[in-house]
């Protein structure tokens, strides 16, 4: 057993409200340097629809993450020696267009515009070539709350794989939003594709990085992973992906993306798994057991034999202590409302979705009469279909998303009958039997998703800074401690020897 | 005075420029240390003319190897004949010349003409495009104009030894006085092209990552111990 720590996100998508604001605080933060317009390491999605970039879920054509090839884990790009045969030229690699060719405006005309009799206009300048587009054609949200109406929707590989036609009637239609990040994945894919070895996972937090001086621009990753998160700088020819605001979640604060967050609908946790089961929880042989397989890589945090051996692996108390009021355990490991997006992708990502309810597609009626269990048959038809959300959270599974979806609507109507009342017979009914809760799993679900406090959202532990460096040594060392060793010259005093002595 | 300018001190020169360059770009500008890849902005052109050229080049590479390095004795030793070793080399060597230059001029004019792809291009980029064509161009030329129509040159007798021999740091430059002008240029152009690599995109060549198919595919890494684990 090896475990780790992963710093780990859930996004109730219940509660989005497709502002947008996450996406834009962290461009302020992290990409809005030239060689890095086109890069969303946040970015919104309006579902169905094709996302950004365009067909990003399309596995067939970018040929991201994992595949099984005779029991073996295998890159679907294909294994180093293809991939040092395929340097020179990427098959699989998306163009700019994928993405969008980021524009600016002229807005300098605006003020410098000589006179003249029609008002001068501001127009749109490609933040690549620095040339006049004559028109924008694409953009990463251009087809924000289906704005791309029946002609973009179709483009969604999820609305390819429905065996119904989509109602593209605008009553009958439905929308969601999807945000995301890089997943930080148990298994990322991005981190095998990389011929340089620049891309890692970090050991205390799970958090993946590209390490920029060893990035040497072989662009593998950029498909490799199928959640298109990693992105080619054009500039300095190295890549760049979210990286979980490290600096602000070692200092304990949540991500900018999180923190901005407002719809509230981001949790930030801690979670313990075993580095050893990684592998064989990817290879299981159908995509649908993915998820339960994953589930099976995390570890208790309330057994007291985990934490004797967690410590032993470095994981201090103040990890364990959050990892026992992480959100991202209950809701992911312990109610199971939580999901992961594209398990099939074999790369166990970790930042889970819970699915969002939506109306009711044959109206109820009369809702005084209706009783508790008048609610089950209602989880079937509700707007967005329950093949839609399989086939981004559970590979296809309609059965685990009409479990969290009963659980979700379980927690409506018994929150509604304690504070509205007419509700009859919860605690008996069979709609608490086939959501498999409790009354009092109800209550602890319904104040971290509803009221979800600012403090129960983000259980984040800091750094762990004190543990790794001979912060004693290093006191009073200046900005040449990269030319000289920061444990001093004489290995007998170095930083194992001080470590040893402690 | 003048053989022992071009076949002593500027084969030295051009070499240090190179070691120093790399050694020092390596260490304090690991940032810029990329294979600076176009394709996220055109993919067409590049599809052809990429791998020519790099193939071709890695061919080149081993027939330089081949003609430059292992000795003439050893040929014969092992039973290949002048006539079979010059049919190879013709062969081989044209082959992989003129997918160079044909791969160079390709990408030559992607440079000059996609948009982003030139407005994002430096001089040195240029230089180095330009100067590859020119190496590469009078390589081509000797290998298949001049071995076959004027002479078959036994280079493999005089640049052969007298390169090994600047690795000796015994440079036989004497060797180098009769060699036909066109070989002079090559190889006078080819150390030019050397001691421009640290100041180009050309650094690159020293990063195929020959160590990844022997990786584990998931790498950990400790957030600061890493340097000092040695992982
Ligand atoms: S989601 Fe993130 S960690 Fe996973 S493969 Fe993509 S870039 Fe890597
Ligand atoms: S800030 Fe929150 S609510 Fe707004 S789009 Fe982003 S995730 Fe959704």
């Amino acid at each position: 057993m090896r475990i780790k720590a992963q710093v780990a996100m859930v996004m109730h998508l219940d509660k989005c409200i497709g502002c947008h604001t996450c996406s834009v605080t962290c461009k302020n933060t992290w990409t809005n340097r030239s060689g890095t317009e086109y890069m969303w390491f946040n970015n919104v999605e309006t579902r169905p629809g094709p996302g950004y970039p365009r067909r990003w879920e399309d596995t067939d054509r970018y040929k991201g993450g994992w595949k099984l090839h005779n029991g073996e884990l295998k890159l679907r790009a294909g294994g180093p020696i293809t991939k040092l045969a395929n340097i020179f030229y990427n098959p699989n690699m998306a163009k700019l267009d994928e993405f969008y060719e980021p524009w600016t405006y002229d807005y300098d005309n605006l003020i410098h515009s000589p006179k003249s009799e029609n008002l001068p206009v501001a127009r749109p300048v490609s933040q690549i070539t620095g040339e006049y587009i004559d028109k924008p054609e694409w953009g990463s949200n251009w087809d924000d709350d289906l704005a791309g109406g029946s002609e973009i929707v179709p483009l969604d590989p999820n609305v390819e794989k429905l065996q119904e036609h989509i109602q593209m009637e605008y009553e009958k239609t439905f929308m969601m939003y999807l945000p995301r990040i890089c997943e930080h994945c148990l298994n990322p894919s991005c981190v095998a594709s990389c011929p340089a070895g620049a891309l890692y996972k970090r050991d205390e937090d799970g958090i993946v990085l590209v390490d920029h001086d060893a990035c040497r621009g072989w662009r593998f990753c950029q498909n490799g992973c199928p959640y298109h998160k990693v992105y080619y700088n054009w500039k300095t020819h190295k890549a760049e992906k979210c990286n979980f605001c490290y600096p602000r979640t070692e200092a304990g604060l949540p991500t900018i993306c999180s923190e901005t967050c407002v719809g509230r609908i981001r949790y930030i946790g801690v979670v313990l798994y075993d580095a050893d089961k990684v592998k064989a929880a990817a290879s299981v042989e159908d995509p649908q057991d993915l998820y339960e397989a994953q589930l099976g890589c995390f570890l208790d945090p309330f057994d007291p034999e985990i934490q004797e051996k967690a410590r032993e692996h470095g994981i201090n108390d103040a990890w364990l202590e959050a990892a026992k009021e992480s959100p991202v355990y209950k809701m992911a490991m312990k109610w199971k409302i939580a999901l992961p997006l594209h398990p099939e992708y074999r790369t166990l990502p970790m930042v889970w979705y819970v699915p969002p309810l939506s109306p009711i597609m044959n109206h109820i009626t009369n809702e005084d009469e209706l009783n508790t269990d008048g609610y089950i048959p209602a989880v079937d038809q509700m707007r967005i279909p329950v093949e839609y959300l399989a086939s981004i959270l559970s590979a296809g599974d309609t059965n685990v998303i009409r479990k969290v979806l009963l659980k979700l609507t379980a927690m409506r109507v018994y929150m509604r009958g304690k504070t509205v009342g007419g509700i009859d017979e919860f605690r008996q009914s069979e709609l608490v039997t086939q959501a498999a809760t409790s009354p009092e799993e109800i209550e602890d679900m319904a104040r971290l998703l509803g009221i979800a406090k600012y403090n129960e959202r983000f259980v984040i532990p800091t750094g762990r800074r004190e543990m790794d460096d001979d912060l004693y040594e290093q006191q009073g060392t200046c900005s040449l401690e990269e030319l000289a060793p920061r444990e001093g010259v004489n290995p007998a005093y170095g930083y194992m020897k001080v470590r040893e002595n402690l | 005075m003048v053989h022992i300018f071009w076949w002593v001190i500027f084969p030295y020169i051009t070499l240090t420029i190179m070691i120093l360059g790399l050694l020092y770009r390596y260490a304090f500008r690991q940032l810029s240390w990329a294979a600076p890849s176009t394709e996220i902005f055109e993919k067409k052109w590049l599809k052809i003319g990429s791998p020519l050229f790099h193939w071709g080049i890695i061919i080149a590479f081993i027939g330089h190897v081949m003609g430059m390095v292992i000795p003439h004795d050893f040929y014969l030793s092992i039973g290949v004949s002048d006539h079979l070793y010059h049919i190879g080399a013709i062969a081989g060597g044209g082959l992989a010349g003129l997918m160079v230059v044909a791969g160079l001029i390709i990408l030559l004019i992607r440079k000059a003409t996609i948009d982003p792809v030139r407005v994002h291009a430096t001089f040195a980029d240029f230089f180095t495009v330009l100067m590859l064509i020119f190496v590469a161009g009078t390589g081509t030329y000797m290998t298949l104009i001049y071995n076959t129509t004027v002479v078959a040159y036994e280079y493999r007798e005089t640049i052969g030894p007298w390169f090994r021999s600047l690795f000796t740091l015994t440079p036989a430059y004497g060797l180098m006085t009769g060699v036909p002008l066109i070989f002079k240029i090559h190889v006078a152009s080819a150390f030019a092209l050397f001691a421009s690599i640290p100041f180009t995109k050309l650094v690159h060549i020293f990063s195929f990552p020959v160590r990844y198919p022997a990786r584990a595919p998931q790498q950990y890494r400790h957030r600061s111990n890493y340097r000092r684990q040695g992982l």
